[in-house]
């Protein structure tokens, strides 16, 4: 059947599975929006094309499927690669189109043009141009497979304005795939199975570090079986959070630069790692020269090209998670390791006193106090947690108990301000029965707090905590820690946030002491509209403990106790 | 250590700058690199030299698997292989010089491929090092241009991996000697 390739567009993004793509209009993507009103498509309109990608990427951390963003070539295009290198980072199934100028006026400088391939080159998986409708179908059936199989990526698909316009013969079936050279498929050798479960039974002391890889293979059923079986603990990375349940006895919590320094202990002190579907990022591994010294390492990966790029290990198992760990689990043998579990919780001991939650009221609001009140309130709806990054970003993944996978989206990897809002935006979309909490510093909210209006353009219902502190806090903390105290460019004069959401029509409050955070979140939860709650907390609170940028794991920034003292006088 | 990569690609536009691009961005230098056709009109085979350690060179073989159009890479530093440059090289030969030159050309087996009143051409095929050593004995003499295309490479013997690259599936890669992917 003969179909102009905006047509061909709709029609494979549907056959995709596609239900919702977040865009902008423009000149040359005119013709793909003409074609619309054919599909079934929704179209989300967003305020800012960076607001698309992420929405298009918190759509897909929410939901695994993959997530669409549309927009224009030039400008339209070029915002969308903060998103794209986001998505990149965290390895999240994207396909971004753009439009682009017609194929005769490529190279010409034409008006909105911009070598768009060119650019995403390095922050896509892959990348397309497509010149001629003929193309568009099986490029298309390509990006989706590309960008969803394997390790998950951004795809880019970059169509001329007249190959929107032309017609061709559509054909879905006769344009199948065709990546000869691509191998998302592998998987480890029988002697590597065996390697594994020699150093798995020998471990006195193993460790899992569970990463993104779980939630992305779907691998957390099998994860939860072989820490059980084998009784080993389990660390998480940011991005791990919720791949492992938060109130498991076997769960120490987070590890890395803001990780509980129990966590980080165990790391240092454990005689097998085992990785799962992690990436031995810098902020996990603190200094790599003195990084689990005595450990043997056995990495469990879908992408060889993380083997042995950060940490030399010494098995390396590449193949998808959850297939590798079926393989695995019926060989494993249950072993004892009391002993080890008993010395782990020892260290927790010293870290539970100077826990900022033993705190006592006493009139100061702390970021860690809202959210752990927050986490407590909802603990047991259908939440998904929306973070930007800095300050706030870890405290959520230290009070915030995940329980389940995709319950907790945040930008890791390429540590986006900016990201919450729109990600939120796009995790309602995708999961509209959830109840979504946005957790977004005042810095990253105005980064993108422009997408306030898409919210009401769409009324969704989302909830939006600023942790408002007036200062680009996580940046005022290293410069508190590393460059005596110049807090120069971090002190932010802000607007009346609640004022702000007035203008867009969504109810606010604001919240100044401890006693009514509770109230006002419930009130938020409550009203059937967006809310957006301004939480002023201390203003020069620290993220405790820190272990400093290539400072080794176990050389912690710890919590002052002072605190706790000057808290028990009161 | 010198690593030859032979990488079969896709013959597509822009699959050279995704190769580059991806040796920029992980900050491995490449030494030489050389592209061309092969005996089928759907691939293209690049041999690829990088100065680094064995690690490095498995991250650079998975990297280069990363990218969708590539469809094969061998690293053939240790296999049996014939490895050859070609230089041309312009040299200052004025009459009494241009018997010297001339003798030394056929000691390194060179060809003469140009000859004016001022300078002599010559071509030459081989391993770096003769044409390192050619350029050395020239040098005192004048050279005026050089150019060398860098390095093609082939396994010796009837083995080839890349038989059929285009066709090739994961497993049978896997299971080919000398073809390592799988770190």
């Amino acid at each position: 059947m003969t179909k102009t390739g905006a047509q061909i567009l709709w029609e494979c993004l549907e056959r995709e599975g596609v239900k919702h793509v977040f865009g902008y209009p423009g000149g040359a993507i005119l013709p793909a929006y003409d074609a619309l009103k054919h599909s079934d498509i929704h179209h989300i309109l967003v305020r800012h094309e960076q607001g698309a990608t992420h929405m298009a990427d918190g759509y897909a951390r929410a939901s695994g499927d993959v997530g669409v963003a549309v927009a224009t070539s030039g400008p339209g295009a070029t915002n969308m690669v903060t998103g794209i290198a986001t998505a990149m980072l965290d390895s999240s199934p994207i396909v971004c189109i753009t439009g682009q100028v017609g194929s005769k006026l490529i190279g010409s400088d034409a008006f909105q043009e911009t070598d768009i391939t060119g650019i995403t080159l390095p922050i896509t998986k892959h990348n397309y141009l497509v010149t001629h409708a003929d193309q568009l179908a099986s490029v298309l059936r390509e990006a989706f497979y590309v960008a969803r199989s394997g390790r998950p990526g951004p795809v880019l698909v970059d169509i001329t304005k007249d190959a929107q316009q032309s017609s061709c013969e559509f054909d879905w079936d006769a344009a199948k795939p065709q990546t000869p050279g691509y191998r998302p498929d592998l998987s480890p050798e029988e002697s590597e199975y065996a390697q594994a479960l020699e150093l798995i039974h020998k471990a006195k002391r193993p460790l899992i570090l569970a990463g993104h890889g779980i939630i992305v293979s779907g691998a957390m059923a099998e994860v939860l079986t072989l820490a059980e079986k084998a009784g080993i603990p389990v660390a998480l990375t940011l991005l791990g959070l919720g791949a492992f349940p938060a109130s498991h006895p076997l769960n120490l919590g987070m590890m890395g630069m803001h990780g509980e320094a129990w966590v980080n202990h165990a790391i240092q002190e454990a005689d097998l790692l085992l990785a799962l579907g992690m990436r031995f990022d810098d902020r996990v591994t603190g200094n790599l020269k003195t990084y689990a010294q005595d450990a043997k390492k056995i990495h469990i990966e879908i992408d060889p090209a993380e083997i042995n790029k950060n940490v030399k290990v010494d098995v390396a198992l590449v193949g998808d998670l959850r297939e590798v760990l079926k393989e695995l689990l019926p060989r494993v043998q249950s072993v004892d390791h009391t002993e080890w579990l008993d010395s782990i919780d020892k260290l927790k001991g010293d870290s539970a006193v100077r826990d900022v939650q033993k705190l006592p009221d006493n009139g100061h609001l702390y970021a860690a106090h809202v959210i752990n009140d927050l986490w407590r309130e909802t603990r047991n709806s259908n939440t998904v947690v929306v973070t930007d990054v800095g300050q706030h970003q870890m405290w959520e993944a230290q009070y915030f108990k995940h329980e389940k996978a995709r319950s907790l989206i945040t930008s890791g990897g390429l540590g986006t301000m900016g990201f919450a809002l729109p990600a939120a935006i796009g995790a309602k979309v995708a999961r509209p029965e959830a109840e979504v909490w946005v957790i977004v510093g005042d810095g990253g909210f105005q980064m993108t707090m422009s997408e306030l209006a898409t919210i009401q353009q769409e009324k969704l219902k989302i909830n939006i905590a600023i942790i408002n502190n007036g200062f680009l806090g996580m940046v005022r903390q290293w410069q508190e820690f590393f460059y005596e105290r110049n807090y120069e460019a971090t002190p932010l004069l802000n607007p009346n946030f609640v004022k702000l959401a007035e203008a867009y029509g969504i109810r606010s409050m604001a919240v100044t002491e401890r006693s009514q955070v509770l109230p006002t979140v419930r009130a938020a939860r409550e009203h059937d509209g967006a809310v957006l709650i301004d939480f002023k907390v201390e203003q020069e609170d620290t993220v405790y403990p820190m272990v400093a940028a290539g400072a080794s794991l176990n050389d912690m920034i710890r919590r002052p106790s002072p605190i706790v003292e000057t808290a028990a006088d009161e | 250590m010198l690593n030859i990569f032979v990488v079969y690609v896709e013959n597509k536009p822009g699959v050279l700058t995704r190769v580059a691009s991806l040796f920029r961005r992980r900050a491995f230098n490449i030494d030489s690199l050389t592209v061309g056709r092969t005996e089928k009109p759907e691939v293209s085979r690049m041999t690829i030299t990088v100065d680094t350690n064995p690690d490095q060179a498995k991250r650079i073989e998975a990297n280069l698997y990363n990218l969708v159009n590539v469809l094969l890479v061998e690293n053939i530093t240790h296999e049996p292989a014939i490895a050859r440059d070609l230089a041309m090289i312009k040299v200052a030969a004025t009459h009494e010089a241009r018997s010297h030159v001339l003798e030394l050309a056929s000691v390194f087996r060179a060809r003469v491929v140009d000859v004016a009143p001022e300078s002599l051409t010559i071509e030459i095929t081989g391993g770096e090092d003769k044409i390192d050593g050619l350029l050395e004995v020239l040098r005192p003499y004048g050279v005026v241009e050089m150019v060398r295309t860098g390095i093609v490479a082939m396994r010796r013997g009837t083995t080839s991996a890349a038989a059929n690259p285009a066709q090739t599936k994961t497993p049978e890669v896997a299971a080919d000697e000398g073809v390592s992917y799988s770190v």
